[in-house]
């Protein structure tokens, strides 16, 4: 294989073949470019839906309650169920081994803030410190609300992006004091979010301190929190499902009644979302194997054909001394060299252009659309099989060519 | 040198089988420049296939330098053919894309030889028949007598003990056919065995010796009177 002078002579017959060298390399090339191009725009469907379910985290659980629909131990339907702080206790003390991030959460509708005779009205929402990962909120300028703000009912807000736009313009929101509803608030932090402009347009406070400015007793809104990252899909959506049960049972809800209570579960659309993609990429998978496979005949025809063509001086080297093994391996390393070479080059152009039209895809739900270095090894590895496989054949037949048959083929 | 003994080949013909070689005994010595005559179809041609280890005998036996020739695989087969024989054809069969330098190295690149030493002997070799000067060009750049010399090369290159030449000659005028006689000749002085298959009354004169083939078997195996001039 590494003999220099077996490389010289296959060099040489290519070189001095050039079209049919091109033509057998383009065939191979442009199979694995297609093979690339599905792949990566494969790839980047994935990353678009990604960044769709990236707004929250997106182990995230959000409990809401409504109004009863079925009367239940002697109670009416229609009866309104209320959180309290003994719910937050509750949860907290119930599920503290599931539970990863968890907020208790006041929240006020409308709320008109003001700068400097600039205003606008924002949603307040009263959350914990641990709301920040909840709402993968991240921050710009400044830190998130503390637990010592929390206790201390500090008159201290977080805003987003786009408020600090809104009521700032271009100077630094950062350590002012802004007037929600009247009443002075100092901004200690600034953050964006992916999940975009309308989670940049929240105003976050210490709970305790919106639930003494927008409550009279201890009633809150609803709970936000993230699970425990090491539970799987479906251990995540059976702690929901055992969450809602003993939630129920503590508010005296019929277990059938659907809206009394609401929880809901990312897990369920991250397990829809997950057995997409798996179609996806199988779908994905059989063509690009598919398109390997018209690949790999192509180059094994015009194999064949090279053979035929070549039979006269297979013919005269085996007459002067060749023997089958030396034409099967000068047959199958032409093979392997032309299919690696042109596969690797379609594998590069292939690389490029996904480069190239990176960001005109984006309107088409394809974001950053790649292919990871494992795919590229991979399909290298494919190609030198393939040339292997489609170079055997022919070169088994070759060996075979009976000289004298072959000299008489005029 | 080449010994044959009661030699068969038939082949099949569909369900019938066509036989070609009726038990032929023939015994060529080393140095000898024998001519094989027939017309087509009394035989010639298979008996050099089977000679040159092209194809192989049904019956009798065959030895070729001292050894018994049977049950030969591809391989065996390829390594005598670059050991002991030396090809020319009526066609030249040069390979188009190799000028004639390399055509002529090639059989040595087969024997594993480096590529400069290869070059060296290639070039002293065409140096013999008088193409130094056309090493670099490509057989389409050569006239008929040129290629059919280059081929000549290409076969003495490996030092064989036999050059088996199938219508050296069938390609060339008779000017040209008659200086690469000349050219067997020479070589056949040099000490080489020389074996000519033709149907040229006047090629196989130039031999020293004539057997003659029909349907089969040898009619007339003689000297030409040549030798005994000379």
């Amino acid at each position: 294989m590494f003999n220099l002078d077996r490389w010289i002579e296959i060099f040489q017959t290519l070189n001095k073949n050039k079209l049919r060298t091109i033509l057998s390399g383009f065939t191979i090339a442009f199979a694995i470019l297609l093979f690339t191009l599905l792949f990566g725009i494969g790839n980047g469907l994935k990353h678009f839906f990604e960044r769709e379910f990236a707004g929250d985290a997106n182990n995230s659980v959000y409990i809401n309650s409504g109004i009863t629909t079925k009367p239940y131990k002697g109670l009416q339907s229609g009866r309104r169920i209320q959180f309290k702080n003994d719910d937050t206790k509750f949860i907290n003390e119930n599920f503290e081994d599931e539970i990863q991030f968890f907020s208790p959460n006041v929240q006020r509708f409308n709320v008109q803030a003001v700068y400097k005779g600039e205003q606008n009205n924002y949603t307040v929402r009263g959350v914990y410190p641990d709301y920040q990962p909840l709402e993968s909120a991240v921050i710009e300028d400044g830190r998130f609300l503390s637990v010592l703000d929390l206790k201390r009912k500090s008159k201290v807000v977080a805003i987003g992006k786009m408020v600090e736009k809104d009521l700032f313009g271009n100077l630094s929101a950062l350590g002012k004091n802004i007037n929600l509803d009247g009443i002075s608030y100092k901004v200690i932090g600034v953050f964006s979010d992916p999940g975009g402009d309308r989670d940049e347009r929240f105003i976050y406070t210490p709970f305790t301190t919106a639930q003494g400015m927008y409550r009279d007793n201890d009633q809150l809104d609803y709970f936000g929190l993230t699970y425990n990252p090491k539970l799987n899909v479906d251990q995540a959506l059976s702690f929901s499902n055992l969450l809602t049960k003993m939630l129920k049972e503590k508010h005296n809800i019929d277990p059938r009644d659907q809206g009394a209570l609401r929880v809901r579960n990312y897990a369920e659309g991250a397990k829809n979302v997950q057995s997409f993609m798996m179609v996806l990429n199988i779908i994905i998978l059989l063509i690009g194997i598919g398109t390997l496979i018209a690949g790999v005949i192509g180059i094994s025809n015009i194999m064949v054909y090279i053979v035929k063509e070549r039979t006269k001086e297979l013919g005269i080297r085996k007459a002067i001394g060749a023997t089958p093994k030396s034409i099967i391996s000068m047959i199958m390393l032409e093979s392997i060299f032309v299919t690696a070479v042109s596969g690797y080059l379609g594998l590069v152009t292939g690389v490029f252009v996904l480069k190239a039209i990176d960001k005109s895809l984006e309107k088409y739900f394809i974001i950053n659309p790649s292919v990871e270095t494992y795919v590229v090894v991979g399909a290298t590895i494919v190609l030198i099989l393939a040339g292997t496989i489609a170079g055997y054949i022919p070169a088994k037949r070759a060996a075979r060519i009976k000289p004298i048959e072959a000299l008489n083929d005029e | 040198m080449i010994k044959l003994k009661n030699l068969h080949k038939s082949y099949p013909m569909g369900k019938e089988s066509l036989h070609v070689l009726k038990g032929l005994d023939l015994h060529i010595k080393e140095g000898e420049f024998v001519s094989i005559m027939g017309s087509s179809g009394s035989g010639k041609s298979t008996l050099l296939n089977i000679v040159g280890l092209l194809d192989e005998h049904d019956e009798g036996t065959y030895h070729l330098n001292g050894q018994l020739i049977e049950h030969l695989d591809e391989k065996k087969a390829a390594i005598l053919r670059n050991k002991f024989l030396g090809f020319v054809f009526q066609s030249f069969n040069l390979i188009t894309y190799k000028n004639a330098l390399e055509n002529v190295a090639l059989p040595l690149y087969y024997k594993g030889l480096g590529r400069k030493e290869r070059q060296k002997i290639a070039m002293e070799y065409l140096d013999k028949v008088g193409l130094r000067e056309w090493a670099n060009h490509l057989p389409s750049e050569l006239s008929g007598g040129q290629k059919q010399r280059v081929a000549i090369a290409r076969a003495l290159v490996t030092q064989p003990k036999v050059v088996l030449a199938d219508e050296p000659t069938g390609a060339l005028d008779s000017s040209t056919s008659h200086s690469v006689m000349e050219l067997l000749k020479e070589i056949n002085r040099d000490g080489m065995t020389v074996f000519v298959i033709t149907h040229e009354e006047d090629i196989a004169s130039e031999t020293d010796r004539i057997v003659r083939l029909r349907d089969g078997v040898i009619i007339s195996d003689e000297r030409t009177n040549k030798k005994e001039k000379v």
